[in-house]
């Protein structure tokens, strides 16, 4: 039986012997393949790829773009992803030859820009985070948390406090911070949230001690909110011998407003993809880099970029941890942060922050009648709704919502996160939407809880005007179908 | 500012409807003593225009490798890249789309992450490979945690033949979990890795054992040695490989290799000073599959029985498992990825061949002429593909930096790596013959 | 049959043969989790301590624990549902059974319950 599909796979629009790209002639003396390797080497089929023109990959992939929502395409409040505008001057100036390409092993004196660029960028989130020193190296959030775990593990190892092994987080935290401890061999320990949704200070004090290596929290954290029992926490945490960690997803509320080195914060990690404007390009590339304080300097992987008269040069710290990637980290991704924090300055950059909190204040201002807000206080630059009205009243969930969504042209917000929140409507609407946009989708928010008081059954079985329905996702699970093959 | 379209009759709106005079009056959340009283120390902001200029500048401080011809590889490549893929993968749709978490809308994103992990598994002979890594490095870091994981042990072997990059980024994933390395040196006249080196292992307690072909030094490793002592053992084969050789060397999965990573820059994607590019992981058996880290992308239907992919085996994931997750992994280089599959299909199953025969071809022509200049000699004995090393009484860096007068950035002095008089060439399918000989005849007068 | 299960307040039931126990879950507990599309086993001779983890259940986007309500060796597990994981769903309380446990010494089933004791305990939930 042939499958029925949006656009057939390009293996499926294969011929034998069509090609989409011919290399020159080659103008070297040939020898045979045999001499140079031995045959118990050589494969006896090249792999098979498929066989398309240049028009057909073109269309293939034009075609399947069009199957795809962006941020170009339509509102993307996706909460704790900052889904906003990125510069089309930026995938300019990074095609630039003299950035793309360079080689990461030609002579420092031949990438002096290049050097230049990371120097300036690392000085600039240090500026930002108010802290001390920078490594571009992480390739995403995730891995910069795993950095800043190893760095703070190789500060406690360096006191002769190896023992410490308890990494204090929230129940609230993103998934990726007790897993990036797991990878460092941290034991996870959970504090509870308390009713306005910040840590639990009298719980935390009963889970800080001997063996607490730090602890990590996003400030805002998931739920939109301040932690302003911020000083407490740090001195809590400092003087039992800990380290505080700040997991930066949440950063865009707080450019030129707060800075974490000034909250007590030793280490952070930024997420150029989301609070400074780089592509997410479909799930990756971002950057992750982290900055910590002057202690701490000396662990941070190598090599980072100094500065010595009018040269600059790559130095690896004195008491490195090592690499956590090849060459520099995503250089082409940070540099278009670079190109952002120079498109903004200090106070552009303060008024992105007032800008996405006024916006996600406004929107929570307007949806609060209609969907549960289980904290109902000022929220930074995203807020957490719960679709239990909804599921109590009308039996429908906050997938459902989301879903129904996608019919009016949205991307939905992010669902189901924090879990702290049962059926959790997560939104951060970013500073570059127009308020048209915004009250478009308020408007639309508050349709869909009618209609699922009026008509639920319309809201259940959406999407309806989407290129698919929805997807089967126990029976992908059930028998994997991992890649497509040669009936 | 020129992102922001909020207009001050707007912004003074919406301050109303929430009931408050100033912005600030947002932020009393946060600790008065906690906030900045003054701007951020940055530059004053710069005009599209401005920016333009800024970046330019800082561009012509680099000496780029369209102007130069370069020998440079050690991990990143200069190959042809065909004009079509910036233009698809410049299309806002997949540029600015993220993690296709509603699969309702974003098919675009999943089919071409499901046909690229078709395209590895073709490459690497694997059942199964995710949507992307970071890089070849963290992917290596990654495949033997895993390996620790399936196989409840904790010694990995490397060989001593693998890039020190990797190396240093495996041995610092492994030690945060206190996980044991154990190196196999490399014989000293191949250059690879051989039957002794295997010896003095605690093959029992051993995870994997790693093996990255070709080498750092450009060799192809005898994989059947890895592949007894792991069969042997109970340890899995894990091996790192160079995509573009794939093109003429035997798969992964036809020498028996359990884990399959790599860097996937070379298929399409800018060197761009080391980044980013893509790490590529893929295995076999479902045991072994449903540890993988990463995202991975499954076939399925509609309810109205249109096929169509979605995000699965999501339980393996952070978002799910938290602390039990196999990898802390969320963002990948998906856009990378795209690059590499837009790539892999311009390219064909000929194109694709011609590539590798064309670095092969090329690579031994430039080596054989290295080796007619007196006092140069070839100090590895094992077959390579397209890198190789070169020895000689010569201070590479000085020689480099006498020929970039000329437009060349030579090959990669090893000095770096505690291997003096020795130089790492990297010959692709970009390079000329009237390149090579150019270089060739300028050394032989700087160095006879 | 079911009458001869004895359920734990965890939704597990047990059925005692011997020094064996067979483990699953319960109809309320597999339909508390929805679709099960894997079931982590462990090995054949794997030992266990009460209360330690022995399987898991998941669903597209959950994972949820068997505990051992028993310390001993495991000497048997379900591998029908290594290619057909909905037989938990479907068959819950038979052809769904997970995995089987030869205790250390005697087995103790005398705090659980029996099937009328489960639904009136469910109730309560």
């Amino acid at each position: 039986m042939t499958k029925r599909r949006l656009v057939p796979l390009i293996f499926e629009r294969s011929a034998p012997g069509r090609r989409g790209y011919r290399l020159p002639d080659l103008d070297v003396p040939e020898v045979p393949v045999t001499e140079l390797i031995p045959s118990e080497f050589l494969r006896d089929e090249p792999p098979a790829l498929p066989e398309v023109s240049e028009l057909e990959v073109v269309r293939h992939y034009t075609q399947l773009s069009r199957l795809n929502h962006g941020v170009d395409v339509g509102f993307y409040p996706l909460g704790s992803c900052t889904m906003k505008y990125n510069p089309r001057v930026h995938e300019d100036v990074t095609s630039l030859p003299g950035f793309a390409a360079i080689h990461p092993y030609q002579p420092e004196e031949t990438v002096q820009g290049a050097l230049e660029l990371i120097y300036n960028l690392s000085e600039y989130l240090a500026v930002i985070s108010g802290l001390h020193a920078t490594t571009l190296q992480p390739a995403a959030g995730a891995h910069g948390e795993l950095t800043g775990l190893m760095v703070m593990k190789a500060y406690h190892e360096q006191r002769g406090e190896g023992h410490r092994n308890e990494v204090i987080i929230p129940d609230s935290a993103h998934g990726t911070n007790p897993a990036s401890c797991a990878m460092v061999g941290y034991k996870v320990v959970e504090v509870p949230s308390n009713e306005r949704g910040a840590v639990d200070v009298e719980a935390l004090k009963g889970l800080v001690g001997p063996n607490t290596a730090g602890l990590m929290l996003t400030n805002p954290n998931t739920l939109g909110l301040f932690d302003e029992n911020i000083c407490e926490i740090a001195e809590l945490i400092h003087d039992a011998g800990g380290l505080l960690y700040y997991d930066g997803a949440n950063a865009n509320a707080i450019m030129g407003i707060a800075r974490p080195g000034d909250m007590g914060f030793d280490i952070v990690h930024f997420n150029l993809h989301k609070t400074f404007y780089t592509p997410h390009g479909g799930g990756g590339p971002g950057a992750g880099p982290i900055v910590v304080c002057k202690d701490l300097a000396q662990f941070l992987p190598g090599p980072v970029v100094a500065k010595e008269g009018d040269r600059y040069t790559f130095v690896t710290p004195e008491n490195s941890i090592g690499r956590v990637r090849s060459f520099y980290g995503n250089f082409l991704v940070y540099a278009r942060a670079y190109a952002y924090i120079m498109s903004h300055g200090g106070k552009g950059l303060r008024e992105v922050s007032e800008t996405a909190v006024l916006h996600a204040n406004y929107m929570m201002n307007k949806l609060k009648d209609v969907y549960q807000l289980p904290y109902d206080r000022t929220c930074m630059h995203e807020f957490v709704l719960s679709g239990k009205w909804q599921k109590e009243r009308h039996g429908v969930r906050t997938l459902d919502i989301a879903k129904r969504l996608l019919d009016y042209g949205y991307h939905a917000p992010t669902v189901y996160f924090p879990m702290v929140v049962d059926e959790a409507i997560m939104i951060e609407p970013t500073e570059t939407e127009p308020k048209s946009t915004l009250d478009e989708f308020i408007e639309v928010m508050r349709t869909i809880a009618e209609e699922a008081e009026t008509n639920p059954e319309l809201v259940t079985s959406a999407p309806h005007t989407t290129p698919l329905k929805r997807l089967d996702e126990s029976r992908a699970a059930r028998q994997p179908i991992l890649r497509w093959e040669k009936a | 500012m020129r992102y922001l379209p909020l207009t001050q009759e707007e912004r003074k709106e919406m301050l109303q409807s929430l009931g408050v005079d100033k912005i600030d009056d947002l932020f009393t959340s946060i600790p008065q003593q906690m906030r900045l009283n003054t701007d951020l120390d940055l530059p004053e902001p710069l005009a599209e225009a401005e920016l333009v200029r800024h970046f330019s500048e800082l561009a012509s401080k680099n000496n780029d490798l369209k102007s130069s011809v370069s020998f440079l590889g050690a991990g990143s490549y200069d190959h042809l890249i065909p004009s079509a893929i910036k233009h698809l993968v410049g299309r806002g749709e997949f540029l600015t789309a993220y993690t296709p978490y509603q699969p309702e809308i974003t098919q675009g994103v999943l089919q071409s992450i499901f046909e690229y992990q078709t395209l590895i598994c073709e490459l690497t002979g694997m059942e199964a490979s995710n949507a992307s890594m970071y890089d070849g490095a963290s992917a290596l870091a990654e495949a033997a945690l895993m390996a620790c994981a399936a196989t409840r042990r904790e010694l990995v072997v490397l060989p001593a033949s693998l890039h020190p990059e990797w190396r240093d980024v495996v041995r610092l994933y492994l030690e945060s979990q206190n996980v044991s390395i154990a190196y196999l040196p490399y014989d000293e006249a191949t250059g690879v890795v051989d039957a002794k080196a295997m010896e003095d292992i605690s093959w029992s307690e051993a995870a994997c054992v790693v093996v990255q072909q070709p080498n750092f030094f450009g060799l192809l490793e005898n994989v059947g040695v890895f592949k007894k002592v792991a069969e042997e053992s109970g340890a899995l084969l894990v091996m790192a490989v160079d995509p573009i050789s794939l093109s003429l060397l035997k798969s992964p999965g036809e020498l028996g290799a359990d884990i399959v990573v790599g860097d996937g820059q070379s298929l399409g994607n800018a060197m761009g000073f080391g980044g980013p590019s893509l790490g590529f992981f893929a295995t076999t058996g479902t045991k072994l599959i449903r540890r993988m880290p990463g995202r991975v992308v499954g076939e399925t239907v509609d309810t109205d029985g249109t096929t169509g992919f979605v995000l699965t085996l999501q339980t393996r994931e952070q978002h799910i498992r938290r602390e039990k997750a196999t990898s802390n992994i969320c963002s990948n280089q998906a856009l990378n990825a795209l690059m590499a599959a837009i790539y892999l299909s311009l390219m064909g199953k000929e194109g694709f061949k011609d590539v590798g025969y064309q670095c092969l071809q090329k690579a031994n022509y430039m080596k054989q002429r290295l080796l007619e200049i007196d006092g140069l000699s070839s100090p590895f004995s094992a077959p390579s593909f397209r890198e190789f090393v070169i020895e000689g009484d010569v201070d590479w860096e000085e020689v480099n930096m006498r020929l970039a007068e000329h437009g060349f950035v030579g090959g990669l002095p090893l000095e770096r790596f505690g291997q003096p008089g020795r130089v790492l060439f990297s010959v692709t399918e970009a390079r000329t013959k009237d390149e090579i000989d150019s270089y060739v005849n300028l050394l032989r007068g700087l160095i006879s | 049959m079911s009458e001869q299960l004895r359920f734990t307040k965890e939704h597990e039931w047990l059925l005692v043969k011997g020094d064996v126990i067979r483990i699953g879950i319960s109809d309320y507990a597999q339909n508390e989790l929805g679709d099960i599309v894997f079931v982590d086993l462990p090995s054949v001779g794997d030992t266990v301590e009460e209360g330690e983890g022995i399987a898991a259940l998941e669903s597209v986007k959950a994972v949820s624990d068997v505990y051992s309500p028993v310390s001993g060796e495991v000497v048997a597990v379900n591998e029908e549902l290594e290619d057909s994981p909905e037989l938990v769903n479907e068959s819950p309380l038979d052809q769904g059974w997970i995995v089987e446990i030869k205790v250390d010494g005697v087995a103790q089933t005398g705090d659980l319950m029996n099937k009328q004791e489960y639904e009136a305990f469910l109730k309560e939930v």
